[in-house]
């Protein structure tokens, strides 16, 4: 393009003018020619690499996952459909490791992770085609910059009740819990709020939107980053651990104090 | 008494016996066991051994110093440790060493001073009788003397106008303090408000706090929405009132797994079902909601409920189901409320039929 471009007017006095033009366009062409067979041949190489990945998760899947969702992923009475949960689903259950389930009971256990990142993604992408799902977040949507006193006022709204204010966490009904949020990966939190892992509810993008799940994450980040302003918080359980602290360390330096006032000095 | 317990109890009757008092007859019973009396005084290290006296006055002259260095500390830390705006570091800082300071400087001087009064001050061991509780005969016949007399001299029984109006006086002045606290009760009548909440026909969920009405194909299934009216977040006046009441759960179950009862048919739209966020039994705000189960517990004393069967209660301490807010649809696809609560929403009163 630069070249025939930066030629042309050296050249037009020997040549009709026309010549440019057509130089011009057979330029054009040639380039955008080239550039259509490369971008071409790349998509392809991508459709197959994903493709291969895809198999390869369907592979991971058929021997980790199947025996409880079923070779289809259509579920079976041991474990649910995972057609349509999507990528995110996978991405949050198997990578926090609550799946492959470590034993059935009240919920799943977090532990470590059972696979390498990249089998996770390749078992996503499987679950991601059967049919359409949440998928992974764009990058700017959990780097934590938004506006942390918004996310806090939606979190004492939506999360609070069962994760604590201070996101420490608590118990539900039956053996279950909801677990606390300190120093989760972004990812985890927003995947979580989006699929509703387990028997958490779903806030869809309608109910909070991608800004404002930011905005959840500016929270938490905020809390873990910053020391509570009033000293100790005793893991922020609030009554039950100040209870009793003071129960014992309060009520029992009163008593050592009123022994010490009334004993005999030796 | 004796006489009673005589055939029975053998021996230790007899002795009681022996004991018992004569009617009018002055008793003076040996005591069984003899007053030991007060062990003899024991002295302190301190008043052996003058060593231990300067240590001991070392110590508490020390616990004033460190009272003296603590309130320095707590000047300097004030000073050196300043609270910046929005680094909560700095506010914790700035509390732990002002706090640490002005203890020292308090505990300094107290722990100090009794030790002073332990170790240091005399030890003699004193005993000071009680005061028998009745006066002597002399005061309690000088005060009703005084009694009589002042009753002579003011007139107080004699002009009994004076008396009856002072009374009458001392009576009248509460009444205003009656009058002005009586006027701190509400406006309205209290029992009236617990009974009516901002829902009525047509009234859009909104989001809390934005304020957003919410479409019903925004409440996916498995979803939890947190609801208010609409207009609520407008209010200027008792805006906290109304949502103390008007507060509202909205949950999307898949309509096969929803019971629902006769009558209330047409109170949820494909699933999606709205239910008071008030607890029936104090008042906390339910919304732990476990979307496989369907329960939805109260934080506060575990009261369960259960959504697919109308909220009904299934543990604890909750005598009620949580009142549903009847809803549907409006032209434009928002979700509405068909009209108020059928009952109060919230804990029982005295004045709830219900």
């Amino acid at each position: 393009m630069a070249l025939t471009s930066a030629a042309s007017p050296r050249r037009a006095g020997r040549r009709s003018p026309l010549a440019t033009t057509a130089l011009l366009v057979v330029g054009l062409l040639a380039t955008g020619g080239a550039y259509a067979l490369v971008t071409a041949s790349a998509t392809a190489d991508a459709k197959a690499a994903s493709a291969q990945i895809v198999e390869e998760g369907g592979k991971l899947f058929a021997t980790n996952c199947a025996s409880c969702h079923g070779l289809l992923g259509q579920g079976t009475a041991a474990g649910p459909s995972v057609i349509g949960v999507g990528a995110l689903a996978v991405d949050f259950q198997v990578g926090t490791g609550r799946m492959p389930l470590a034993a059935s009971g009240p919920q799943a256990e977090v532990k470590p992770a059972q696979f390498t990142q990249e089998q996770i993604d390749a078992m996503a992408a499987w679950v991601a085609e059967l049919a359409p799902g949440p998928a992974i977040p764009a990058d700017r949507y959990v780097e934590g910059d938004g506006n942390a006193a918004n996310g806090a006022q939606l979190f004492r709204t939506n999360c609070a009740m069962c994760h604590n204010v201070a996101g420490a966490g608590g118990a539900l009904t039956e053996g279950k819990w909801a677990p606390g949020l300190a120093n989760i990966d972004p990812v985890y939190v927003y995947a979580a709020m989006v699929t509703g892992p387990q028997n958490m509810p779903v806030f869809s993008d309608l109910n909070l939107s991608p800004e404002e799940k930011n905005d959840i994450i500016t929270y938490l980040r905020y809390i873990d980053e910053n020391p509570s302003v009033g000293g100790f918080d005793l893991g922020s359980l609030g009554p039950v651990s100040e209870g009793l602290f003071i129960w014992i360390f309060g009520l029992g330096g009163l008593v050592a104090v009123t022994i010490w006032l009334t004993a005999k000095s030796n | 008494m004796a006489e009673v317990h005589e055939g029975a109890a053998g021996s230790e009757v007899e002795k009681h016996e022996s004991t018992a008092p004569r009617p009018a007859t002055a008793v003076v019973r040996a005591d069984r066991i003899p007053n030991p009396g007060f062990p003899p005084e024991r002295l302190r290290v301190t008043d052996l051994d003058p060593k231990k006296e300067k240590q001991a006055e070392r110590t508490v002259s020390g616990l004033f110093l460190l009272s003296i260095v603590g309130s320095i500390i707590a000047v300097v830390a004030y000073i050196v440790l300043p609270i910046e705006e929005g680094n909560p570091g700095s506010v914790r800082l700035n509390n732990l060493f002002l706090g640490v300071g002005i203890t020292l400087g308090l505990l300094g001087i107290g722990i100090g001073a009794v030790h002073w009064s332990k170790a240091l001050m005399h030890g003699h061991e004193l005993v000071e009788q009680r005061h028998p509780t009745r006066g002597s005969d002399e005061s309690r016949t000088r005060a009703v003397e005084i009694f009589r007399e002042s009753n002579k001299e003011s007139g107080f029984t004699r002009r009994s106008l004076v008396r009856n109006t002072l009374i009458g006086a001392l009576v009248a002045t509460p009444i205003p303090a009656v009058a002005l606290f009586r006027d701190l009760a509400p406006e309205e009548d209290p029992i009236a408000l617990l009974k009516q909440t901002m829902w009525e026909e047509g009234t859009r969920l909104a989001l809390d706090p934005s304020g957003v009405p919410i479409r019903a194909s925004d409440v996916t299934i498995g979803s939890v929405f947190h609801v208010i009216p609409e207009g609520l977040a407008e209010l200027e006046s008792h805006r906290l009132e109304e949502k103390a009441k008007a507060a509202v759960l909205l949950m999307r179950l898949p309509p096969d797994e929803l019971n629902i009862r006769e009558g209330r048919e047409t109170w949820s739209y494909d699933g999606i079902v709205a239910y008071s966020k008030i607890c029936t039994h104090v008042g906390c705000p339910v919304a732990l909601y476990e979307q496989q189960t369907h329960h939805l517990l109260c934080p506060c004393h575990q009261s369960q409920f259960d959504v697919a069967n109308h909220c009904e209660v299934i543990f604890g301490p909750a005598a009620r189901p949580l009142p549903q807010l009847p809803i549907t649809v409006d032209d434009e696809g928002y979700l509405v409320a068909r009209r108020d609560f059928e009952e109060p929403v919230g804990p029982s009163f005295w004045e709830r039929e219900l």
